[in-house]
């Protein structure tokens, strides 16, 4: 359901400009045998002007590829270096050539090691900071700093809200806090990648030759679109194999607990035993500049997947109000046993829910994807998660999205006040008031939860 | 492939040092869980906080190694308190929820870059445990290799084990003791029926939060003989992981048991050091087939291990909750 109101927004753009642009970048596979791609590495130098606070690009620095060669970059700040195979390099920005009074931002990065992988071009990052590197951390108040902070927590918790809604969800209707959620936020985001690289059956080895779509990579779009349908599935199959089982043979709330976190190690695991431990990101998409909107600054990529967000969420809301199984998920959630009297069937609804709960979760993934692809990325915000659907209040889906949209502002301004690196601590600190004061969250009504 | 080899390793892994360690938080774990029915998710959080609570007396502070060790102890009781004083009073799995939350902002927080001075941030602390090693009580010297029969340890490690399996069997012992008496047996009441014991005038809060607090005291130490015979704290190994394991070893076990946690960590690590030093010893022909296939290499062995855990802890709650040895009527995987 969510996947085909994706799909549908997304057509015209699938076929339209970024299908050129994507045939520019790389050229089918039957032109150039593997391994004789244009692989590069690529980058882009810029800095935020300390008064004005407008991007300045940093031309002419000399930027070396141990092994390679050596590129300098453009007016722009860009830089591109074609490398021979894909493997492990070395990049280093010769420092003595970057413009008066720029520095970097972590010295220590420098030479810095990257992969390249096959068929994708490697991004690498020089962060810059005009005066002192120290400074760049201590960072202001001000309207803009404000501005773009909101803008990164909206987009965070429309994204996190997603995710949030899955477990409620299931938590609402068999009673089962799933601690695997995480791990479907990440199958959404693996299963996509892998789509997007590899083509509907590309990923088993010997499948890989067959024509596009079947090996070689499809678009991101039509990637993310089953990406999503695989999360679906996924949330299927452990409902129908895995849960159901349980519930069937009377195995507590408790066990089926410690079963979701068995199945979260084994999930996490098998992800970087396929996939490796390092960060990648989606085959298109992955460079694109910010787009200046008044004080706040987006990629278009970032819009997109924001305005997708909301319409996946209104459809949610309005699936819960409006259709047969909406309503009756809402109603298992109330009261299981008065609606199983009412003659709802509850199986079948709880599979839905487990359905449409994972799938949400993949799609969470997908949209997070953007930034980054990597193997433990959903266990990095579950703590996220678990805040936002606690202050909403555990089972109620309206709450989850709140609870998600007040978590990913609230982390993300408190960077004004606070380091980046430790803002997700601020998330455990609102769930350790919000279950002092308000245990059945802000949405949640007042009744006994111990 | 040099089965002499392979089967003298895992004979010195069954009472090594991650035996005695996870053992040891496994008892914590025991008294939170299997005498409790508390859900904590975040028994490496308690580890860390022993771990650091010693590591930065000692290293930032310049206290003395007892000071050191009492610090510690502290630490964790803290830490007990904020996650207990919150969450017990609600439905179980919101202490599940917030420990789990807790450990790894622990980690995050001793990493931050501007801990630097007191944590070490990402490098961590080092040089904390000369006191331990030097101290005269210590029989063994530190460089030399004593074999006994199958086994085979360094002396440095033979020290750590003999102070770390002496704590470890008082500890157990007392646990035993305090289990049967009027507090233990009012916490099991508990456990079993928290408004029962409520309705007898027990206080279910107090105790609960004191189980808590001793689970964490025994998680603390766990962590501080860990860094000890590393000699050196990293934060990053106060993952997530470690907590799940240390489930994975009770359960095996058999929680609210005496002895269950020793016996789940011995067929654990046995277990898993058996596989993989069969794995990593394999003649280059099967090696090569199996790297061509499922691309296992010497750089995943230690990936497949995670894999069982997350399997067997799926598998065991699934159909054995009063894990291999437990009996059902101390089954404590419950609803509450």
């Amino acid at each position: 359901m969510f996947a085909a109101a994706l799909a549908a927004t997304l057509m015209p753009l699938m076929f339209g400009g970024q299908a050129s642009a994507q045939g520019e970048d790389d050229p089918p596979a039957e032109e150039a045998p593997a391994g004789e791609l244009d692989l590069s590495i690529f980058g882009q130098l810029r800095y935020d002007d300390p008064t004005t606070g407008d991007k300045v690009s940093a031309p002419n620095v000399t930027i070396e590829v141990e092994g390679v060669g050596t590129v300098e970059t453009a007016d722009n700040g860009e830089f591109r270096i074609a490398v021979p195979e894909p493997g492990d390099y070395t990049v280093t920005l010769a420092v003595d050539t970057l413009p008066e009074g720029v520095n970097l931002v972590n010295p220590d990065a420098n030479p810095l090691k990257t992969t390249v992988n096959q068929g994708s071009d490697q991004r690498v990052l020089f962060p810059l900071v005009s005066g002192d590197a120290e400074d760049s951390t201590a960072g202001g108040i001000s309207f803009r700093r404000f501005a773009q902070l909101a803008a990164e927590g909206l987009k965070q918790g429309l994204y996190l809200a997603m995710a949030a809604i899955g477990l409620t969800l299931i938590f609402g209707t068999t009673g089962l806090v799933n601690f695997a959620q995480a791990e479907l936020v990440t199958w959404g985001m693996l299963s996509t990648y892998f789509f997007n690289f590899y083509g509907l059956a590309g990923m088993f080895g010997f499948l890989a030759p067959l024509p596009p779509p079947l090996g070689g990579g499809v678009n991101l779009v039509l990637a993310a679109v089953l990406g999503v349908i695989a999360g679906g599935l996924l949330g299927y199959v452990l409902n129908r194999f895995i849960f159901r089982g349980a519930r069937r043979a009377g195995v507590s709330l408790i066990a089926q607990m410690v079963m979701t976190i068995g199945l979260s190690i084994l999930l996490r695991y098998v992800f970087v035993y396929i996939f490796r431990g390092a960060p990648r990101s989606f085959g298109d998409f992955s460079a694109q500049r910010a787009i200046k909107l008044g004080p706040i600054e987006l990629t278009a990529k970032d819009l997109v997947a924001m305005a997708l967000s909301v319409i996946i969420l209104i459809g949610v809301a309005s699936y819960l109000e409006m259709t047969r199984m909406g309503k009756a998920m809402r109603a298992v959630s109330d009261d299981r046993e008065l609606a199983e009297s009412t003659g709802i069937d509850v199986e079948r609804v709880i599979t839905w829910v487990w359905v449409s709960g994972a799938a949400l979760a993949a799609a969470s993934g997908v949209f997070f994807g953007l930034d980054q692809v990597k193997w433990d990325f959903g266990f990095r915000i579950l703590l996220l998660v678990f805040a936002s659907v606690t202050l909403g209040g555990l089972g109620r889906p309206y709450g989850a999205l709140v609870g998600a949209l007040v978590v990913g502002l609230t982390i993300n301004l408190s960077t004004l006040l606070i380091d980046a690196e430790v803002k997700n601590m601020v998330a455990l600190l609102i769930l350790a008031l919000i279950l002092l004061f308000r245990p059945q969250g802000i949405l949640g009504q007042r009744e006994r939860v111990g | 492939m040099d089965w002499g080899f392979i089967l003298e390793r895992t004979f010195s892994t069954m009472f090594g040092v991650e035996v005695m360690v996870f053992a040891l938080a496994a008892v914590g774990l025991n008294v939170q869980f299997g005498y409790g029915g508390l859900l904590n998710f975040g028994q490496v959080g308690f580890m860390a906080m022993g771990a650091y609570g010693l590591g930065v007396s000692i290293n930032y502070f310049q206290l003395n190694f007892l000071a050191g060790v009492a610090f510690g102890i502290v630490f964790s009781i803290v830490l007990a308190l904020i996650l207990g004083v919150p969450t017990l009073r609600l439905r179980a799995d919101y202490l599940a929820i917030v420990t789990i939350a807790a450990s790894e902002t622990i980690r995050l927080f001793v990493r931050w870059r501007r801990m630097k001075e007191i944590t070490g941030a990402s490098e961590g602390i080092g040089e904390f445990t000369d006191p331990f090693y030097e101290s005269g009580l210590n029989p063994f010297t530190v460089g030399q290799r004593y074999d006994f029969g199958p086994f085979s340890y360094v002396g440095r490690d033979l020290w750590v084990l003999m102070v770390g399996w002496t704590i470890l069997i008082i500890t157990v012992l007392l646990v035993k003791r305090l289990m049967s008496s009027p507090w233990g047996r009012a916490l099991k009441a508990i456990r079993e029926d928290e408004d029962a014991a409520r309705a007898l005038g027990k206080n279910a809060y107090a105790y609960k939060l004191q189980a808590l607090m001793l689970g964490g005291v025994i998680g603390g130490i766990a962590g501080m003989l860990q860094v000890i015979q590393k000699g050196s704290i990293q934060p990053d190994t106060f993952n997530p992981v470690i907590t799940f394991t240390i489930w994975a070893i009770l359960i095996l076990g058999g929680p609210g048991r005496t002895w269950s946690p020793i016996i789940g960590s011995i067929i654990y690590w046995s277990l898993v050091s058996f596989l993989e030093n069969v794995l990593r010893g394999l003649p280059e022909g099967p090696a090569g087939t199996l790297e061509d296939t499922i691309g296992l290499s010497d750089f995943n062995v230690s990936q497949v291990r995670f894999i069982l855990v997350g399997f067997g802890l799926l598998l065991l709650a699934r159909f054995r909750p009063q894990g291999i040895f437990g009996s059902r009527e101390e089954m404590a995987l419950d609803d509450r």
